[in-house]
Order: C-alpha cells, then structure tokens, then sequence
C-alpha cells in the first residue's frame, strides 16, 4: 500500500476480514442522500438563480436587452438556439442565457469550447452557470434524450475573435455540426440574431505571440482596456442590445441516422448563417444609436 | 444445471467477496479459489490454490477441473497498490493466460466474466460528458492502470470475437466505496483533510461495494455476455463529497510544475485520480440497467454508506476481527475422511 497513515480499520487490501455476507437481492429503492443540487452537466440551478440576481442590473439597465419573437422559442421540448458571436469576452451568451431563462423559465445550456474547462475556477464557475463542452455527444444528450435548449455560437472563436472593423460579418459556420445535431437529435433550430454584442466589448487589435505562448486561442486587446485599463478586462460599455429570435428551422430527415448528407448539412448551415447575417443587417438599418438602440 | 466456477484473485478483497457470494448459491457445486497470497475471508466449501501473479498455471488448473466458468476479478485498478511492473504482470499477463487457457483447444469454459474500471475511459477536458460503452477515449493513456487495463481490454476484445462460442462479459466499474473497502480515495476521505485541485470541483460517479458484488453474481448467474458500464445513479461534485464525509478541501496547485511532490504523497493520489479530481467522469449505465440489474444505492448513497461505516469504527474503536487462513486445516477439514459431518458442521 501506499504511504500515509493508516486509516482505522485498515489491513492489508481490505478490512473485510469477518465473513460478511451482502445481501444479494435489491433492497428497494436507494435513498439518494444529495447535499447540493448540481445536475449531471455540472449545473446548479442555485448559483444560476445567484447569477441571475446579479446580472439581472447588467441586463436590463447596463445592457437594456430587448426581446423580439421570443415567443417562437418553445415552451417545452428540445431545441438548438443558434446566434452570432461578437466581443473580445462575448456578452451574448450570458444575455441570451440570462433573458430566456428569465422570461421563459427554462434552462439553457451553453455550448463552448472544451478549452474553458481546463481553466481553473472558471471552468468550475461555467459549469455551474450552465456551460457544457461542444461536443456532437453532450448536444446529442441534451437535445434528445433530455429535450432541454442548448445554444451554441457556430462561428466559435472566430467570431469573438474578430476586430472591429469586422462587425457584424458573421464568420464561416464551422463545418455545420450544428445541423447535423439537430437533424440527429430531431430538434428545430432557432436563429437569434444579436446587435450590441460588437460594441459591447470590441476587439482593436490582436496579439496572436502572446496567445500562443499563453496557450489562449486569441488574445485581444480591446477598447474596453485602453479606455479604462485593467477594468476593461471585465467591463463592458453599455451598448443596447437588441435580440431578434427567426423561425424555428425545421430539418424534414429522419432522427437517429447513422450519416447525413454532407451537401445538405452545408446548404442547411449556409442557409441559417444567411438568415442570421440579413436579420442583423435589417437590425442595423433600424439602429440610429449603438447607446439607445 | 450444477456450475463450475474458477474465482481469480480469492485473496484479495473482490475475490472472497465474490467467493462468499457464490457459495449462497447452491447451484454452483464447484467453487475453486486462485490467488497469490492467502485468503483473507473464510471459505465455507470452495477451495484455495495458490498461484503466481501471472497465473501460469492456469492453463493446468482449468484443464484438470473442467471448470465452465471463469471469474476474473484480479484486475489492479489503483496504480498506487502495486509497482508499474508488477501491474503489468497481473493485469495484462495474467490476462493473457487467463484467456490463453479459455481459448484452449477442447476448453471446458463457456463463460468469462472480468471486472474491469472506467478508468479504461481516462479523464480528461475534452471528454464528453456521459461515455457510452463503445465511446473511445479522448486522452492517450497517461499512467500504468489504464495502460494496463486499455491492452487488458483489448485482449479480452480480440478473444470475444475468435471465440463466439465463449460468452465474455466485462464490467466497467466506477469508483467503489462502501463500508470495507479501502481505496486511494477512501483514505482520503477518511482524513480530516482531503487533496482537491485548486479551481476544479469535478463530478464524480460511484458504486456502493455490495452492488459490485450484486453486478458480477448478476452477470455470473444469469450467462450475460457483453460490455457493461456499471455505476450507481447520480452523479457528485467532489466538494460535495467532502461535505458528506465531513473532511475539508485542501486546494493544491493546478499547474504541473507548481505540484509539490510531497504533499501528493501525503495524500495518497495517484496520477489517475489526480485526473479524476480535475475533470471527473460520467458514464452511461442503460445498457446494464436493461439485463435487468437494480442498484441498491445511488452514487451518494454510496459515499454515505462509507461514511457512516467509518464512523462506527471511529466511535467504538473496533477494528473487524482478523482471520488467518490455515492451509492445512481448510485441507483437512475438505478432504479427510475422518470428516463425516461435511464442511458445514
């Protein structure tokens, strides 16, 4: 055995050393003694009810979000909320997150990269507010099996990523493992187009050395840190957020298919990144200020 | 129908278990025990032979009994236990001869039931969160247990599939605790202090020692064949289990190159559930769940039952009584005429 005190009780590989015969036969149905109420995908409906309070100021007085079609997100059954991605650290997954849960009273799961859980504390604090690994598996078992809403942001890093004089050109939408899931899972997508996520949090410049030897997928330099300094890291500039949510999207191919095809999973994401990037031009030509919308 | 059943590992703590558990059943008429130092529980009509960790006579022992079933639970799934070469011999080598002798030609064996761990899985960020049993691993193998048990899985693949007349069920078990056994995390546990990686607070999954047992007696009795992911229902955040088990997180460094030896040492963490406490690991269990298996306890209920039990020993001080195994007597007692009562009596 390995070192360390020794435990009480403890010999050898075991302290069974009485001849103690487990009960073979099911005993009923097990207690589950649980202390806090954190789910399989590490969310806890606690701290997000913590997190809501506390970013109930930034969102509607900060922020003063603004819904449009919202009742088109359903009220039960899975579905894939699909949204542009924009800011050096995005406001629009905690705004969308944070409103639907507020006014539809369902939780919604937020599809990142696995690189967040490899980061201390932060990784731990996104489980808890929700955020769950991209990957075809976790989304699979969210949507269908669990018939929850999970968002996801198809442009990735790439959109967040993006400087300033890029706003609001959608980038390219991965390679569309986000209609695949849907159409595996059997669930509608729902296009939200975001405005004020840009200026929000917008991306000067880009210092790609310094994201590789830290090992970040980018590191940004904002206007929020050049305006403020290290405060800026964390503070985001009041800009209106406008959030219009599209009709659902509907796949007419069966659920549950080993393959699907490729070109018709293209067509599907370019068609979604298409009515996503015309929604966001439309909210523009509306917009007479970043500040008042 | 009278079964044969050979019990690898009878002296380690699974073995007896899994040992005393088959002698309730009257339908299996032999019981042979194989291990490589001495019982630690009593045997009431099985019998005990010794072997070497590889267990290469293995080959003879199956021969010579005709023994239809074989129980592999000498698996090492904790590479703080045994040094990296030896965890090799056992649970690859012995493995091999294991299946060497199955697969024999004119083979007595219709069944091979093998415990295994979900640490054939990993633990890693860019896991999914749930692996179903053909899930692949995400992570290459970073340490001598799943090294081991990863070739030791594949072995047991490859014997599936040339020998379709053999059924082959492999168990993956989750982190056990329970009232007796003694894992790296049990010890921990146990302490007033406990290791956790600063920043990480992973769920976990276990099962409860007796549903262990429950399983290998389910498959065993029943002639399942297949990959089985077993683990209890439920699944908790470590810090959570520290608060049932009433010890407090120590916070260690999440950098690698910050990590302090010592205090790892201190803490008995082996480099697989250093992982574990970082990213955890979820399973799916439905595939067991429909041969018709029910657990007698969740995964917190599992953590609880550990507790409550080490509490006990606390608070009365008892440490279970010992048991010597004398060969000699166990011999006489099976094999002497003199005996007339049987071995009961």
């Amino acid at each position: 055995m390995a070192s360390g005190r020794p435990v009480v009780g403890e010999k050898n590989r075991s302290t069974a050393v009485v001849p103690i015969r487990v009960a073979a036969e099911h005993t009923g149905e097990p207690e589950d003694p649980r202390l806090s109420d954190v789910d399989e995908w590490g969310r806890s409906e606690r701290t997000r009810a913590l997190a809501r309070a506390i970013y109930e100021p930034i969102y509607s007085k900060w922020f003063r979000t603004e819904w449009e079609g919202l009742e088109k997100i359903p009220a039960e059954g899975g579905a894939l909320l699909v949204a542009n991605h924009a800011g050096a650290i995005p406001s629009d997954a905690p705004v969308i997150m944070h409103g639907i849960e507020k006014e539809l009273g369902r939780p919604v799961y937020g599809l990142a990269d696995y690189f967040f859980r490899t980061v201390p504390v932060v990784g731990t604090l996104w489980a808890r507010a929700g955020g769950v690994s991209a990957r075809p598996a976790n989304a699979y078992r969210l949507l269908k099996e669990q018939q929850q809403l999970a968002l996801v942001f198809p442009e990735g890093t790439k959109g967040t990523s993006k400087s300033f004089t890029d706003r609001y050109q959608l980038r390219r939408f991965g390679r569309g493992g986000f209609v695949e899931i849907a159409m595996r899972a059997g669930v509608p997508v729902i296009p939200i187009a975001v405005v004020g996520a840009e200026e929000a949090m917008p991306v000067v410049l880009r210092l790609p050395t310094v994201a590789r030897a830290l090992g970040l997928p980018y590191f940004p330099i904002t206007a929020n840190v050049l305006a403020l300094g290290p405060l800026g890291v964390v503070t985001p500039f009041p800009a209106k957020f406008k959030l219009r949510v599209l009709d659902p999207v509907h796949f007419d191919v069966p659920s549950d298919q080993d393959r699907y095809s490729k070109s018709r999973i293209m067509e599907e994401s370019e068609h979604i990144r298409t009515l996503l990037q015309e929604s966001v031009y439309d909210m523009l030509r509306d917009r007479r200020s970043v500040w008042f919308g | 129908m009278s079964r044969r059943v050979l019990v690898t590992g009878a002296d380690t703590f699974w073995g007896g278990r899994m040992i005393q558990a088959l002698e309730t059943d009257p339908s299996m008429s032999v019981i042979l025990g194989m291990g490589t130092g001495t019982p630690s529980v009593p045997f009431e009509r099985a019998e005990f032979v010794r072997a070497d960790q590889t267990y290469s006579i293995m080959n003879r022992i199956v021969k010579a009994t005709q023994v239809d079933t074989i129980l592999h639970t000498f698996m090492i799934t904790n590479s703080s236990s045994v040094p990296r070469r030896a965890m090799h011999e056992i649970n690859v080598i012995g493995t091999m001869n294991l299946l060497a002798a199955a697969g024999a030609a004119g083979s007595s064996v219709r069944h091979i039931v093998v415990k295994s761990s979900t640490l054939v899985y990993g633990s890693a960020a860019s896991d999914p969160n749930t692996f179903l049993e053909d899930t692949p691993r995400t992570s290459p193998v970073r340490n001598s247990v799943e090294r081991a048990l990863v070739e030791a899985d594949g072995l047991m693949r490859d014997f599936a599939e040339d020998n379709p007349g053999t059924r082959v069920t492999v168990l993956r078990f989750a982190n056990v605790l329970g009232e007796h056994l003694t894992t790296p995390i049990s010890r921990n546990l146990a302490r007033p202090v406990c290791p956790s990686i600063f920043g990480f607070d992973p769920l976990l999954q276990f099962i409860e020692e007796g549903d262990v047992v429950r399983a290998l007696l389910h498959v065993t009795q029943a002639g399942i064949p297949g990959l089985f992911n077993v683990a209890a229902e439920g699944r908790l955040p470590w810090s959570e289990v520290a608060t049932i088990c009433g010890t407090r997180r120590v916070p260690l460094s999440p950098f690698s190159p910050l990590k302090i030896r010592p205090l790892t040492r201190l803490f008995d963490l082996p480099s697989e559930l250093e992982d574990l406490l970082r990213y955890g690991r979820g399973v799916d269990t439905r595939r067991f769940a429909a041969t018709g298996f029910r657990y007698n306890a969740t995964s917190a209920g599992a953590v609880q039952s550990f507790i409550r039990s080490l509490r006990l020993r606390r608070q009365t001080g008892k440490q279970p009584a010992s048991y010597t195994y004398e060969h000699d007597v166990e011999q006489f007692f099976r094999h002497s005429p003199s005996v007339v009562g049987g071995i009961d009596a």
